[in-house]
């Protein structure tokens, strides 16, 4: 397991190499640049700036330099918010993002299992469509639609719950309601799709069968024989679902005006703050094969018919 | 003894035979028919796509870029044919979810064939070609598999101006991917099957087994995909665009639509509600169809 995790580690290495040679070399394809004001500086001031930032160094020179800096840690200054780091400014927004996209993928997992799971052991009964219904809305409507419409009937006409900021003197935890909700939504759905799936392909199995007929008790027989290699499919999506939970929640934090780290992201490519774009892909690429990386571990445990080394 | 038929006698028998053979494709379309979620759903989305086709035409009494100073958020009315009101800014709400919603079907087509292109063509060679060529060209795509791409078409927008061409192209370059794995997985399943063996030992040319063989039999995941990916593409467009980076003003789609419709909810909440109702609509429609689709040609997975 150990050499596996170290291979895994190894590998991401030139992953996360290819992905920062991308993100920085499109951006500097880009016409225009973050010191293009309305009203054009001086020359001067404007050299003095490319210097101090490095900018005036040939592309694959400053591609370099910032892979050296990265490599101890540095993620660089920021180039529109004078007075702080990429890394302050992370530092800031990353915590919310992580709260917000942690939570709704706990909700969405327990969740979508458990509907899943309900759905498959009432296979083409009433409680199974209206699972299977709810599904349907939750793929259907994503949570661009759905944030807003949430905010508008619950937060503005019932007047239930915030509807925007992260103001928790003031309302307590219940500003994370919506945000929280309407970000799983949609996994919620993909999960109760998969689990009721595969669950219902378990259920059929013979080993089942085995274990019914030897007289134990149905609850066991779900919980410790079917749930355990039905949830198989779900964990290997459970990478996927993060890399769209963390798309989704740059949707999320617009719509519910959080300081997360997916605020910065478009604005900071929209004003072409290199470093700070820079600095984002670095930690959600980062973070995205993090997961992949503990979704594949969680999976061999669970099953042990995989092994690592092979 | 030998029975002779009449030329005109085999014609008949021969077509007869075919009335009653049917195809993989027939047996589809009828347990497509059988499916009434499917049914209503494409007939539902048929009017979209006239309402759509219309909004384009700018056959609607208004205009979807014609702003009246007078009539700034008004709330649906009869009184000069807003009825569905108007936005912020005075402009027939109605014209521009029309327009909106053609541009985010066209975007969802084009960007599905820029993909569907890229896929068959990657996946298709892969297969066929085999070997170490396939291992290096599946491998690309794992990696790219593992990129958060939602990060690049942003950059990517950015950079190169937001016009719709590169919509298509970004996106359509972004959703490839699985269509390559599942050309390729067909082809390789396909390549050992016994009738194309068959169509091998009786010689026939590689090419005529692809057209006769291959293609048909990848066809049908190929379609399911294809149906379903209208749908995400779809998002895809109205994620970009409610981040601001998609179609700009005053052309629309429908996530700018609700993108500036929730921002003027407390004042209008008409151009947030008509504008998601439509795209909630769609993408309903959408995925019935891919669904309906799926159990039809694919019944094992049901």
């Amino acid at each position: 397991m150990f050499s596996f995790v170290l291979r895994r580690l190894l590998v991401a290495i030139p992953t996360l190499i290819v992905i920062t040679a991308l993100a920085f070399f499109m951006m500097k394809v880009a016409p225009g640049g973050p010191f293009d004001l309305e009203r054009p500086m001086p020359d001067e001031i404007r050299e003095r700036l490319l210097e101090r930032y490095g900018m005036d160094q040939p592309v694959w020179k400053q591609y370099l330099d910032y892979m050296v800096n990265l490599a101890q840690g540095d993620l660089g200054p920021s180039l529109k918010f004078h007075d702080k780091d990429v890394a302050e400014l992370i530092g800031e927004g990353f915590p919310v993002s992580i709260m917000i996209g942690s939570l709704a993928m706990l909700l969405a997992v327990f969740v979508g299992t458990l509907l899943g799971a309900i759905a498959a052991l009432r296979q083409n009964k009433s409680s199974d469509y209206a699972v299977m219904g709810f599904a349907m809305i939750g793929v259907s409507i994503p949570p661009l639609v759905m944030g807003p419409i949430l905010a508008l009937v619950l937060g503005l006409y019932m007047n239930l719950l915030p509807t925007g900021g992260l103001n928790f003197n003031r309302y307590g935890l219940s500003v994370l309601v919506l945000p929280v909700i309407t970000l799983a939504l949609p996994q919620i759905a993909i999960i109760a799709r998969l689990m009721r799936a595969s669950m219902i392909e378990v259920i059929r199995s013979n080993y089942i069968r085995t274990a019914r007929a030897k007289g134990l008790s149905a609850p066991a027989v779900m919980v410790r024989h079917a749930l355990r290699s039905a949830v198989l499919p779900l964990v290997s999506y459970l990478g996927p679902a993060s890399a769209a939970v963390i798309s989704g929640s740059l949707v999320i934090e617009r719509v519910f005006q959080l300081p997360g780290m997916g605020a910065y992201f478009v604005d900071a490519a929209l004003q072409r703050d290199y470093t700070l774009v820079m600095g984002v892909v670095v930690v959600y690429a980062s973070l995205i094969i993090f997961l992949n990386l503990l979704a594949d571990l969680l999976y061999s445990v669970l099953n042990p018919r995989v092994k690592f080394d092979s | 003894m030998t029975t002779i038929v009449n030329p005109k006698e085999k014609q008949e028998m021969l077509t007869k035979a075919a009335v009653r053979g049917r195809s993989l494709w027939d047996d589809a379309r009828t347990r497509l028919m059988r499916n009434k979620a499917a049914v209503a759903s494409m007939f539902i989305l048929g009017v979209l796509v006239v309402l759509a086709i219309i909004g384009q035409l700018g056959i609607w009494v208004h205009d979807y870029d014609t702003i009246y100073r007078d009539r700034v958020s008004i709330a649906p009315t009869l009184d000069n044919w807003h009825i569905l009101g108007t936005d912020a800014q005075g402009r027939d709400l109605l014209a521009r979810t029309l327009v909106g919603l053609g541009v985010s079907l066209m975007v969802g087509v084009v960007a599905t064939i820029v993909s569907l292109v890229i896929g068959v063509t990657w996946g298709a060679t892969a297969g066929f070609v085999g070997g170490r060529i396939d291992q290096i060209m599946m491998r690309f795509v794992d990696i790219l598999y593992s990129l958060p791409f939602i990060f690049f078409v942003i950059i990517l927008m950015v950079v190169f101006g937001r016009n719709i061409v590169l919509i298509f192209v970004a996106i359509g370059a972004v959703e490839w991917l699985t269509m390559a794995r599942i050309v390729r997985g067909q082809t390789l399943a396909l390549a050992k099957m016994e009738f194309v063996e068959a169509a091998e030992a009786a010689g026939v040319s590689r090419g005529k087994i692809i057209q006769r063989h291959i293609i048909p039999n990848v066809l049908g995941p190929v379609v399911v995909y294809v149906t379903l990916m209208i749908p995400v593409v779809v998002l895809a467009e109205s994620f970009l665009s409610f981040l601001g980076l998609g179609v700009q003003e005053p052309l629309t789609s429908l996530g700018r639509l609700i993108s500036t419709g929730a921002q003027d909810m407390e004042v209008a909440p008409w151009t947030l509600i008509v504008p998601a109702v439509t795209m909630m609509i769609t993408l309903f429609c959408l995925n019935f169809i891919g669904d309906g689709l799926r159990d039809a040609i694919d019944p094992k997975d049901r």
